[in-house]
């Protein structure tokens, strides 16, 4: 049967990454190289890089990120952040990204998924949802969260899948940052409504919150600060998942 | 040096990432006469059955990688769609004509599983394998149902088994992407290099 993942997510700004890693032996702790080789050895069953710089100038600084952290890495590599078109998905996956995740350009342009999938494979072409509970449906955000969609992240989860997504990773905006948990009911009704895997992400603090996530349907679980912040390595969560009955990649 | 088939269809940079890891040198050909006779030579492939079984066409590479395989005591390694091309057809692509090495057709995984395959899970040799088992990391939404005669196979569950890797004299081919499947894969690509033995 396929293992339950284990996702840490870097965020990179100007090729170091942010967002207080505490690591101590680390020499350089906002080095993503060095830091995806640390939760490689922890156990980590893939990374994310997701690119929060803003200007033309530091996304070329990425694809030189992306190229040291691929030629260290023997594990599957998704890039996000900033992808707009086509080419700029190329480039990434030529710098060494194994699976592209688009957001924002995919609700614009939704022929964007067809046209990734079509051109480097349903398996690369990851649709990134941001979402939060407004009233009886969960409504997608886009530009960082910033702008309200008139999309149900339920339906627009569906659509993606219509229109050759290999993967979803879903973010409740509600939940981010807040260390209350993954948030269950959109994830439920995501997961009942497509049949892509799907990656849970926003709110971990705990093995128990991960735990959820799978019950109630998830994949694999992103998570950042929980292991940032060194509460946990990526193999202690790993054992303490197994003890609780979750299957997971138990040699690395 | 190891010969990758750049067929301009799949994405190979951790492919070489990973030999370079190794300590091996590779090259990127599209030369029919380097592909016959290279010692080591990697059919790589993710992305549409079609596309790679055209693109070996145009270039002009169809008997040398047959050749190869059939005749030839060199290692080759078919890695993912690699693995699949070895076969005759595919549902994916139906008119598109596979290699035919072996005389099976690669089918969509069947109701009830996620599609594609998307992350990690344990690979078994049934046979005398050229390495243990394992857990690989597998992208992929077709597979190989049974494993083909005179072949060595090893398996894997998703919706009830199918093949996940398949040995012959010197040619391994695997579903899974052992440039992905962390120690493990790189034991297993490691094998490959310095010569199966089973």
């Amino acid at each position: 049967m396929l293992k339950s993942r284990i996702i840490p997510c870097l965020d990179v700004n100007e090729g170091r990454v942010v967002k207080g890693v505490k690591f101590q032996n680390l020499r350089d702790a906002g080095d993503p190289v060095e830091l995806s080789i640390h939760y490689q050895d922890q156990g980590a069953d893939e990374l994310v890089l997701l690119d929060v710089t803003a200007t033309r100038q530091e996304r070329i600084a990425m694809l030189e990120t992306i190229e040291r952290v691929r030629h260290k890495l023997s594990i599957p590599l998704t890039v996000g952040g900033g992808i707009g078109s086509l080419q700029d998905a190329g480039r990434l996956l030529n710098a060494g990204a194994d699976k592209v995740s688009i957001n924002s350009a995919a609700v614009r342009n939704p022929e964007l998924i067809e046209a990734m999938s079509t051109r480097f494979g349903a398996q690369c072409t990851v649709v990134a949802i941001d979402a939060k509970k407004q009233g009886e449906i969960f409504q997608v955000l886009t530009r960082s969260g910033t702008n309200a969609e008139a999309i149900d992240a339920v339906a627009w989860a569906a659509r993606a899948e219509s229109l050759g997504a290999g993967e979803i990773l879903l973010t409740s905006f509600d939940r981010d940052g807040t260390r209350s948990g993954y948030d269950l009911p959109m994830l439920s009704a995501v997961t009942d409504a497509c049949s892509l895997p799907v990656i849970a992400s926003g709110g971990a603090d705990s093995v128990a919150h991960m735990v959820e996530a799978f019950q109630h349907g998830a994949h694999a679980v992103l998570a950042a600060s929980i292991f940032h912040d060194a509460n946990m390595t990526v193999g202690e969560v790993k054992q303490k998942l197994s003890a609780a009955g979750i299957q997971v990649r138990n040699d690395w | 040096m190891i010969q990758i088939i750049n067929t301009g269809v799949a994405n190979i940079r951790s492919l070489q990432a990973a030999f370079d890891r190794l300590g091996c040198t590779w090259n990127l050909t599209v030369n029919a006469e380097e592909i016959t006779t290279a010692s080591h030579v990697v059919l790589p492939g993710v992305g549409a059955f079609a596309a790679a079984a055209e693109a070996i066409d145009e270039l002009g590479l169809r008997e040398a990688i047959i050749d190869r395989i059939n005749h030839r005591e060199s290692a080759t390694l078919c890695i993912c769609l690699g693995m699949q091309l070895l076969c005759e057809s595919s549902e994916e692509s139906q008119s598109a004509k596979g290699l035919g090495i072996i005389p099976k057709a690669i089918t969509r995984f069947g109701e009830g599983v996620k599609i594609p395959q998307l992350g990690w899970n344990e690979v078994r040799p049934l046979d005398n394998g050229p390495y243990a088992r394992g857990e690989a990391y597998f992208a992929n939404s077709y597979r190989l149902e049974t494993a083909p005669d005179g072949w060595g196979a090893a398996e894997t569950d998703y919706g009830g088994t199918f093949i996940s890797s398949i040995w012959r004299g010197r040619t391994l081919a695997c579903q899974f992407h052992p440039e992905l499947s962390g120690s493990w894969g790189e034991s297993v690509l490691t094998q490959w290099i310095e010569g199966i033995t089973c």
